[in-house]
């Protein structure tokens, strides 16, 4: 009856884990189809059942670059390093548009995926990793308006637009990180569903988006260090229309990034075992 | 021989209020935080916990298909959830020699937008399947769920058969060491429910180890050669299906003799008594040669169309002996029943059963039966041998009657 050789040792041990267990990588590796499918999903649901489909990507950040341009560019006539105001909006605007969104979809996804977490096992941490890499796919969209608009006001490319890859890369996993920590907080505080859209609106104006970091006081800017989304989004706006780099705050917003993402990783591990416990 | 599965003790503590309830607000933790010095003080031992599962110990042998059951809330999903890895036990370990797929619902993850073709490799890959194992198994999936023409057809317009044949389809061609089901089977029509269970024995003979819960004794019984019986969180014995189907059934009711329950005026009819008479007293054993009487009482809590109330006789393997409904002797009842307190006997013969033990099932329902408004596992009762045909030639008769027919006999030649 026996058809294959039973290991030695056991596949999978199952026992109550110790407080200080480590995230499974190897687990995850595993897994990474379905990061690929849930992903994929999210992606081909989104749009679903909507007039506009696929264009929101576009028309959120667009719209948002019409009004910040009325009001912030004419009527309050900020600064905005020398560039035009609506290529200096949109070119924050579409990084934090992803960061906004991916941590907003993050957050809330373990607790929408409560079918999936009850019922079947895998690894946790790709319910808020998929819902981020999903966000992906709208920001690739939205940056082709904001390829558009470089066209359009004429925007000479640099060398420095070899940064950019890494600019995304730091964006997904500083959003991986926040989003990761509000999923495994809001499975225990519903609360995060209602503070994460204050905390988002607020988040955006120290976010170096509205005005550049260079209208802020030099005696507070070492406070816009703690906030890495300010550094990334004047990266991106170096990386595209060739202004100098801010290195040592990019250096900063690399380091808290990676400490965010650490830390988040662990408050998940912490609580993923508990999640189906009490989702 | 090795085990594929060994579980050592293993524990699963819950804190009263059940998990659904546990979740907080953050106020609730802040109060919850300032009121912890108090706490500490007044706590009583461990008074708000529950053990769902205590001092689990078992062994499954590669290729054995293992039944679990026992009545709602003995641990059994608890003890599902925990081997899927989807809870973590308390304490106690479980060691697995093989990989594992749980299937404690069907179509999990399945989205109403999705087309059924792409439906298929989300479940699939969310239920361990790699991408490869799908695109090789594809055509079986779509074939064996029967839905060739709707496959590129979002799943929200599909029939609820449908729907519910390509789930269990992707599930049916999983093919792991280790397959953990849950109550499942239960959706489904008949024959599509046969051709799962065919599917999953095929599975098994391929030396797959597969643990089955289920309330379906029936099922239990074809499929399983072993089976686990759990009671309020511990196992109460391991051993061949049919003596542990045998002894579930009894000791699911423990010869209780009577039945009552509270009036419940929320419900529209409520059972308050069952109980098994013979001129008028009650009793716990019946004598082969005795006729006796299954009384039911309960009331009408608002005058009602369609209700019905209905017996089932079970011996003690699970076979349904009858069933009757009272309105097969007052179909009026079934049209209108005013509001009241009912009594009602049903008669049963004297030298028809055969000695052994039975459960009797009493339910109250509408008349679609789409409303159960109470249906317990009431009684359990002995018929006792008084003599029984059997019993007098000194061999066992099959079957679960025993009645003393009228044979004509007549010489002819």
């Amino acid at each position: 009856m026996q058809s294959f050789r039973l290991p030695t040792e056991p596949l999978v041990v199952i026992q109550p884990s110790r407080k200080w267990s480590l995230l499974n990588l190897t687990d995850i590796w595993a897994y990474r189809e379905l990061l690929f499918f849930l992903t994929w999903r999210d992606v081909k649901v989104r749009y679903k059942q909507t007039a506009l489909g696929a264009a929101w990507a576009i028309l959120q950040p667009l719209f948002m670059m019409l009004i910040f341009t009325i009001f912030f560019g004419r009527l309050a006539g900020v600064g905005s390093a020398g560039i035009p105001y609506p290529l200096f909006a949109l070119g924050g605007l579409v990084p934090w548009t992803f960061f906004s969104n991916a941590i907003t979809a993050s957050g809330n996804s373990l607790v929408g995926s409560a079918h999936l977490i009850t019922k079947v096992y895998f690894p946790r941490l790709i319910v808020p990793a998929a819902a981020m890499l999903a966000g992906l796919v709208d920001f690739l969209l939205a940056f082709l308006l904001l390829c558009l608009l470089m066209v359009y006001y004429r925007v000479t490319i640099t060398v420095q637009i070899l940064f950019l890859p890494v600019l995304v890369l730091l964006t997904a996993l500083f959003s991986l990180g926040v989003g990761t920590w509000m999923s495994a907080l809001n499975v225990k505080y519903r609360d995060v569903r209602f503070a994460l859209p204050f905390l988002i609106q607020l988040w955006l104006f120290v976010s170096s988006v509205i005005l550049p970091s260079s209208s802020v006081p030099p005696k507070w800017r070492w406070l816009l260090l703690l906030n890495p989304m300010s550094a990334i989004i004047e990266g991106y706006r170096s990386a595209l229309f060739g202004l100098p780099f801010d290195w040592p705050a990019l250096s900063v917003a690399a380091v808290l990034t990676l400490l965010v993402l650490l830390y988040a990783i662990y408050a998940f591990a912490r609580v993923e075992r508990s999640f189906a416990d009490i989702i | 021989m090795e085990p594929i599965i060994r579980v050592q003790d293993l524990g699963k503590q819950y804190h009263l209020g059940g998990p659904a309830a546990a979740y907080s607000t953050l106020r609730e933790t802040i109060m919850e935080l300032a009121r912890k010095p108090l706490r500490s003080l007044t706590r009583n031992g461990n008074a708000s916990t529950i053990w769902a599962l205590k001092d689990i110990d078992f062994e499954i042998a590669p290729g054995e298909i293992v039944g679990i059951i026992g009545r709602n809330g003995a641990g059994k999903s608890t003890l599902l959830k925990i081997l899927s890895r989807i809870v973590e036990p308390t304490e106690g370990r479980v060691e697995l020699y093989g990989r594992v797929a749980s299937l404690l619902e069907v179509g999990t993850g399945f989205h109403p937008e999705l087309s059924g073709r792409e439906n298929i490799f989300l479940n699939g890959s969310i239920l361990g399947m790699t991408r490869k194992e799908i695109e090789r198994k594809f055509d079986e999936i779509v074939s064996f769920a029967e839905v060739e023409r709707f496959i590129d057809t979002p799943v929200k317009r599909y029939s609820s058969g449908m729907y519910v044949r390509l789930a269990f389809a992707v599930a049916a061609h999983l093919e792991p060491e280790i397959l953990v089901v849950d109550e499942v089977l239960a959706v489904g029509d008949h024959r599509f429910q046969q051709k799962c269970l065919s599917k999953m024995h095929d599975v098994a003979t391929h030396g797959r180890t597969i643990l089955f819960v289920s309330h379906n004794m029936g099922a239990v019984s074809r499929l399983c050669q072993r089976t686990i019986l759990l009671n309020e969180g511990r196992v109460v014995t391991i051993g061949p299906t049919p003596e542990v189907v045998q002894l579930y059934t009894v000791s699911n009711t423990l010869g209780r003799a009577e039945y009552l329950q509270p009036a419940a005026p929320q419900k529209a009819m409520n059972l308050r008594r069952v109980a098994i008479l013979k001129d008028g007293e009650m009793r716990a054993e019946v004598g082969y040669h005795e006729s006796f009487s299954i009384h039911v009482e309960y009331e009408v809590n608002r005058a009602l169309a369609g209700g019905n109330v209905g017996i089932g006789l079970f011996s003690a393997d699970g076979t349904c002996v009858f069933a009757s409904a009272d309105f097969d002797a007052h179909p009026e009842l079934l049209e209108m029943r005013d509001a009241g307190y009912y009594h009602a006997d049903v008669e049963v013969p004297a030298q028809w059963l055969t000695n052994g033990r039975y459960v009797v099932h009493v339910y109250l329902s509408s008349g679609a039966g789409t409303e159960i408004y109470d249906s317990p596992e009431a009684l359990v009762f002995t018929i006792v041998d008084t003599g029984t045909p059997g019993s007098k030639y000194g061999v066992r008769r099959s079957g679960v009657l025993q009645p003393i027919l009228e044979w004509k006999t007549e010489r002819t030649s």
